[in-house]
């Protein structure tokens, strides 16, 4: 329970003491925020071990109202889902602020603790187990990454910030409205609380899980907090926010934009709309997955037309995050295990992706692919690092990248739900170019010769950019080695989630000794 | 030893961790040449023993050998498992002996390169990954292995990075590497599906339960859809890795690696993989009839369509890359007919003189300086005799000469295909053949025999050093005696019941697959060896067939003139243009594949779509809002009066809407 609270508040603790040093002292700015994340790190690997992943239900879990009249409390707790992307946060935000002491350069003070604020709230929104406190971190997150993009960002960064909030905070109000009406509705009509209105996640879960919501109403909810999550994914065709984001945000801010930000709209997929509206799930399942479908093809190709390196790992991003909604909207086991690792995964090697770029950026301050080739020569750890981060977004089996693919697809062929192996048949040529577009920056960037004098001296990775890709790389390469290790930890829940969709909703498709899928018996007998 | 074969993997990875963290602290080549080829010799040590274990205990059913859960969950569970069998273990032996013999030579050939220990950790983690596409016991492994020898193939073709390579829209090596790794992920494609079709459909990915399954209840499998679309799919994953047609364009490209690597990579051990595959799912291949035929045809017409282009190329290794594209044909074709040992036994025979061949051409390249136009060469003989014999032999094992390692394979497999009854493939292959024999004494002729062509003034070719002749001279060992495990039994039957070891040996994996198809016609069942005298008719006659191609090589090209070949060149102009460019098959892939899609992406897509049509809504609605607010602001213009005809205009509304409506 302190591991939680700990987990949780330590980074809020590290921003308020921030506050108090004087913003000439950059150097205790820097220290202190990142010995708070680090701590915050340290603290949540007590937590993991904690963790007991044969229990599917909520952990560690807290409890305390703070608004009787809504029944709003500050409720928090832990499962199989969101356990590793708590990890993942806890991870991800002292390599940022690493990568910060080099990339940013202005206003430090307001900077560190931002970023701090930031990690606060993100940790927020995966152990929030209340509605009301949900969206309040959900849009806490919104605050410093807007100044963040916008303060420290380059050239266009005033438009891409304003972009990002406005596109956020429209789905985010749809949200607030089926929040409301989900209060409302579990509060008075069936539970007729006092003052008919909750926003207890777990009561809402069980009292869903019995009484359903009417099918019409349930869609709107549903498409509501769809509406919101996706936007926030981004799912095409609402994903115009995030390559202006990524390409002008500084480095450390992509790097939690491409690693944590993204799976907040994963996770909210899952944790509401998959688990509260079941019906409307399946119901709009194909509709949602084709998107996904489009978004990985559509990602990729995009992506393999860009000149601007940054910009071209952000279009990547649509594409892989394609894969994990794609995942979790083919409701099996697999392809849900498939999309939480994949979320991890994105997270780790879109991530050092950013950081590779920002990398290059800090030294020759262009993100023209044109402007660089030859890097090998002289950066050739350098080049090493990026190489590990680029064939593990491809996909390359024994890195993280593969598993993550392979599950989900694996998942949406297998799925009753969406029924057809289309799906997944044009998901996998995303594979195919993600190769293209990956192998073609990767040519252009370190291969080749050196034709831009400039580069020719520049200076390969120093200890402290050391110290944040090799943390990454060891996951890498474990998630990819031995994902068994991590999938265990989601098991338990996803099993139970997938099970309450197959014995409430619909039937257990019939197995049948070799010819388990109806689609295929169908399809393919003689 | 066989609990012990995860240590035969564990060697080279272990010596691509040494080197390739540590190795830039290992200032002597010696050091890291051993370190490199000493780990697989382990490998090739420990495979032999386990070899000698089966022959000696007799062993014939499978081994599996599991070391850890891998991926694990829902109804998946995949381990990390080895799967010991003939197959597997003949398949260790020719990649951790072959290896080893170029990892030895390597060390002579990268002599003095920058990166010398990077070139030493990416083959041994090529040797690992090789090694776990052959031992796995799960379709998921092979496939971790499968791509595992795609990076390494990417990581050398590429491995001058900064040196220039010439190709259909190639202008760097690391260009090539791309098309390498991009095409074969287009085979990979098809190897995914497959593996999510019989997942589906049997909840394992396991090659001995799913051989289990498709024995116990091959009625009803047989010439079913799900099969043949699976096994197409598993092939097209093989025309990737193995150059096949449509394929096939990515391996000439490769040979802007340093030459060892398109030794052993892109000749003796990778580009087999694609054989590997089908033979080790030969159950499965046999009961899809269907795509039997269809491997059969591409097989041969890629055996033919190869061989024709090798015919005028005129870069030392684009000929042998053509020759190797075709062997493979060959190999598959034999696969087409059933003949699973005809083409495990071919490659087998082909890792050693194709093997041979390409060393034997680095060592060319390395001794005339990085030359490697034929026609700017001749006369080799006299500065490289080691380098001359050990390639004479090689070049007339691949052509076909009886008792050297090829005739046996080679001859099988035209036996085999002829025996099946496909006479118009079989008088393809033969066809294929002459040409094979023609390509290669054309070679043999025009780089190491007539006159010096090169400018003897600047450049002094000389022979390699010892680190690289002695592997020469074992291939060469191997690829005049190799065959002899193949005998057919037309030519020892007067010494065994049983003079093909090789089939001998392979008998039990392939035992279920070779009942299918004899008891659903596909192939004849011989139930007792026999003499065919078709069978002598046939050898006769592809021998005279090699004869003939080297004959023709010679008259052709010890002229000095070169005059037949180049009259023929102008009077079949466009013949020769069609063969020199290679059919033009990479300029129509760009042109009616690759080009559209890269323009649909930018201009449509992108440009377009992204930022017209979304972006033009979500800049509009921005645009509508303020727009909007522009006229509303408007009302706050400050004006008593104004606010006050404002609220005497909504008192009348009021009132009306009161008074008419409720």
């Amino acid at each position: 329970m302190e591991l939680l609270l700990s987990t949780l508040f330590l980074p809020l603790l590290g921003f308020i003491f921030l506050l108090f040093i004087n913003r000439e002292k950059v150097s205790y700015l820097k220290f202190f925020s990142l010995l708070f994340s680090i701590g915050t790190f340290v603290v949540s690997i007590f937590l993991f071990l904690k963790f007991d992943f044969n229990n599917p239900n909520f952990q560690f879990k807290i409890e305390q109202i703070w608004i009787p009249i809504l029944d709003a409390g500050f409720r928090v707790g832990i499962d199989g889902v969101s356990i590793l992307l708590v990890m993942l946060t806890t991870f991800i935000s002292p390599i940022t602020i690493l990568s910060s002491f080099s990339s940013i350069e202005t206003r430090q003070k307001e900077y560190y603790s931002l970023i701090l604020l930031l990690q606060f709230a993100m940790t927020g929104v995966f152990v929030a187990l209340d509605t009301f406190l949900f969206y309040i971190f959900w849009e806490l997150v919104l605050i410093p990454m807007y100044f963040i993009i916008g303060l420290w960002g380059s050239k266009n960064r005033i438009y891409a910030a304003v972009k990002f909030f406005i596109y956020t905070v429209v789905g985010s109000l749809f949200m607030l409205v089926a929040i409301i009406w989900l209060g409302i509705y579990v509060g008075s009509n069936i539970l007729q609380t006092p003052y008919g209105f909750t926003s207890n996640l777990i009561l809402i879960r069980e009292v869903l899980a019995v009484n359903s919501i009417p099918f019409t109403v349930e869609k709107w909810l549903f498409l509501a907090f769809a509406l919101s999550f996706c936007i926030k994914v981004p799912l095409f065709p609402l994903h115009t926010w995030l390559p202006d984001a990524h390409t002008e945000a500084p480095t450390p801010g992509s790097v939690i934009l491409a690693g944590i930000l993204l799976k907040l709209g994963t996770y909210g997929l899952i944790r509401f709309n998959v688990e509260l509206f079941t019906n409307s799930a399946i119901f709009y399942a194909p509709f949602f997955s084709i998107l996904a479908v489009i978004g990985i093809i559509y990602g990729a190709l995009v992506s393999a037309v860009q000149t601007d390196v940054k910009r071209l790992v952000a279009f990547s991003s649509v594409s892989h995050l394609g894969f994990v909604v794609l995942g979790i909207f083919s409701m099996t086991v697999e392809g849900m295990q498939g999309a939480i690792i994949q979320m991890v995964n994105h997270g780790l090697s879109t991530g050092m992706l950013f950081l590779a770029v920002g990398i290059l950026y800090e030294r020759r301050h262009t993100r023209e692919m044109a402007e660089y080739g030859g890097i090998a020569r002289p950066m050739p750890a350098f080049s090493v690092f990026f190489a590990l981060a680029m064939l593990a977004s491809v996909g390359l089996p024994g890195l993280n990248g593969f598993v993550g693919e392979f599950l989900t697809l694996l998942g949406a062929f297998k799925s009753p739900i969406l029924n057809s192996w289309l799906y997944t048949i044009f998901a996998a040529t995303g594979v195919i170019f993600a190769a293209v577009y990956l192998l073609t920056m990767f040519q252009k960037v370190v291969f080749g010769p050196i034709t831009n004098p400039v580069n020719k001296n520049l200076k390969d990775i120093n200890f402290r950019e050391w110290s944040y890709l090799v943390p990454i790389v060891i996951f890498i390469v474990w998630i990819g080695v031995y994902p068994k290790f991590f999938l265990n930890y989601s098991e338990k829940t996803v099993k139970s989630i997938i099970n309450k969709t197959y014995e409430l909703k619909i039937a257990k498709p019939n197995p049948s000794p070799y010819f388990k899928d109806i689609s295929v018996t169908n399809s393919f007998t003689k | 030893m066989t609990s012990w074969v995860y240590l035969v993997p564990l060697f080279p990875l272990a010596g691509f961790l040494i080197l390739g963290i540590f190795g830039k602290f290992l200032k002597k080549e010696a050091i890291i040449g051993t370190i490199g080829s000493g780990t697989i010799f382990l490998s090739f040590l420990l495979s032999s023993l386990i070899l000698f274990e089966w022959i000696s205990k007799g062993y014939s059913e499978p081994k599996v050998v599991v070391i850890y859960p891998w991926i694990v969950t829902g109804d998946l569970s995949v381990n990390i498992a080895y799967l010991v069998d003939q197959l597997s273990i003949l398949f260790s032996l020719i990649v951790t002996g072959v290896g080893f013999l170029i990892h030895v030579y390597s060390i002579g050939y990268m002599h003095g390169d920058r990166g010398f220990y990077r070139f030493f950790a990416y083959l041994n983690l090529f040797i690992f990954m090789m090694l776990n596409l052959v031992l796995a016991n799960s379709f998921l492994l092979t496939f971790l292995g499968w791509e595992g020898v795609g990076l390494c193939s990417y990581l050398l073709i590429g491995f001058w990075y900064d040196r220039k390579f010439e190709g259909t829209k190639i202008e760097w090596t690391g260009d090539a590497g791309n098309k390498a790794f991009i095409v074969n992920r287009i085979g990979d494609f098809g190897f995914l599906i497959a593996m999510f079709i019989l997942f589906l459909n049997f909840q394992t990915l396991d090659y001995l339960e799913l051989n289990k399954i498709f024995t116990l209840s091959f009625d009803g499998f047989y010439n079913t859809a799900l099969i043949t679309t699976t096994t197409l799919l598993l092939f097209l994953a093989c025309t990737g890795k193995s150059a096949q047609i449509p394929l096939a364009v990515w391996l000439p490209d490769a040979m802007a690696g340093p030459t060892p690597v398109s030794a052993l990579i892109h000749a003796a051990t990778m580009v087999t993989s694609g054989i590997f595959l089908v033979a080790r799912n030969a159950t499965l291949f046999s009961l899809a009839p269907s795509t039997l035929m269809i491997i059969a045809i591409v097989g041969t017409f890629t055996a033919f369509y190869a061989a024709s282009i090798g015919l005028v190329q005129n870069d030392i290794k684009k000929v042998l890359a053509y020759s190797t594209v075709s062997q493979l044909g060959f190999m598959f074709s034999a696969l087409g007919v059933g003949a699973f040992v005809a083409g495990v036994f071919h490659v087998m025979t082909h890792a050693f003189f194709k093997g041979l061949l390409f060393l034997g051409a680095g060592a060319v390249i390395h001794g005339m300086h990085e030359e490697q136009n034929i026609k700017n060469m001749g006369g080799l003989r006299k500065y490289m005799p080691k380098t001359y014999s050990t390639f004479l032999v090689a070049t007339i094992a691949i052509s076909g000469i009886p008792f050297f390692s090829g005739f046996f394979s080679k001859d099988e497999i035209l036996w085999k295909v002829f025996d099946s009854g496909n006479i118009l493939l079989w008088l393809i292959l033969v066809v294929s053949s002459l040409f094979t024999a023609f390509y290669m004494f054309r070679l043999l002729n025009l780089v190491f025999l007539g006159k010096e062509r090169f400018d003897s003034y600047h450049i002094h070719p000389h022979e390699a050093p010892k680190v690289m002749t002695v592997p020469l001279q074992i291939l060469a060992f191997l690829s005049i005696f190799g065959g002899f495990l193949g005998i057919p039994y037309i030519l020892g039957f007067w010494f065994s019941e049983h003079p093909n070891l090789i089939e001998t040996w392979l008998y039990p994996v392939f035992t279920d697959a070779t009942k299918i198809l004899a008891s659903t016609g596909t192939i004849k069942a011989h139930h007792i060896p026999h003499l065919a005298i078709g069978e002598y008719i046939l050898m006769g006659f592809s021998i005279l067939i090699a004869l003939l191609g080297i004959i023709l090589a010679n008259k052709f090209y010890s002229d000095e003139t070169l005059a037949i070949p180049r009259k023929l060149s102008t009077k079949f102009n466009l013949f020769y243009k069609t063969l020199y460019n290679k059919y033009y098959v990479d300029e129509f892939y760009f042109f009616a594949i690759a080009d559209p899609i890269i323009s649909t992406s930018k201009n449509f897509l992108w440009k377009f779509f992204d930022d017209k049509i979304i972006d033009g809504f979500v800049n509009g609605a921005g645009k509508v809002t303020v727009a909007i607010s522009d006229i509303l602001k408007r009302m706050q213009s400050g004006f008593v009066q104004n606010y006050a005809t404002f609220m005497f205009l909504g008192v009348i509304i009021i009132i009306l809407w009161m008074l008419l409506i409720v």
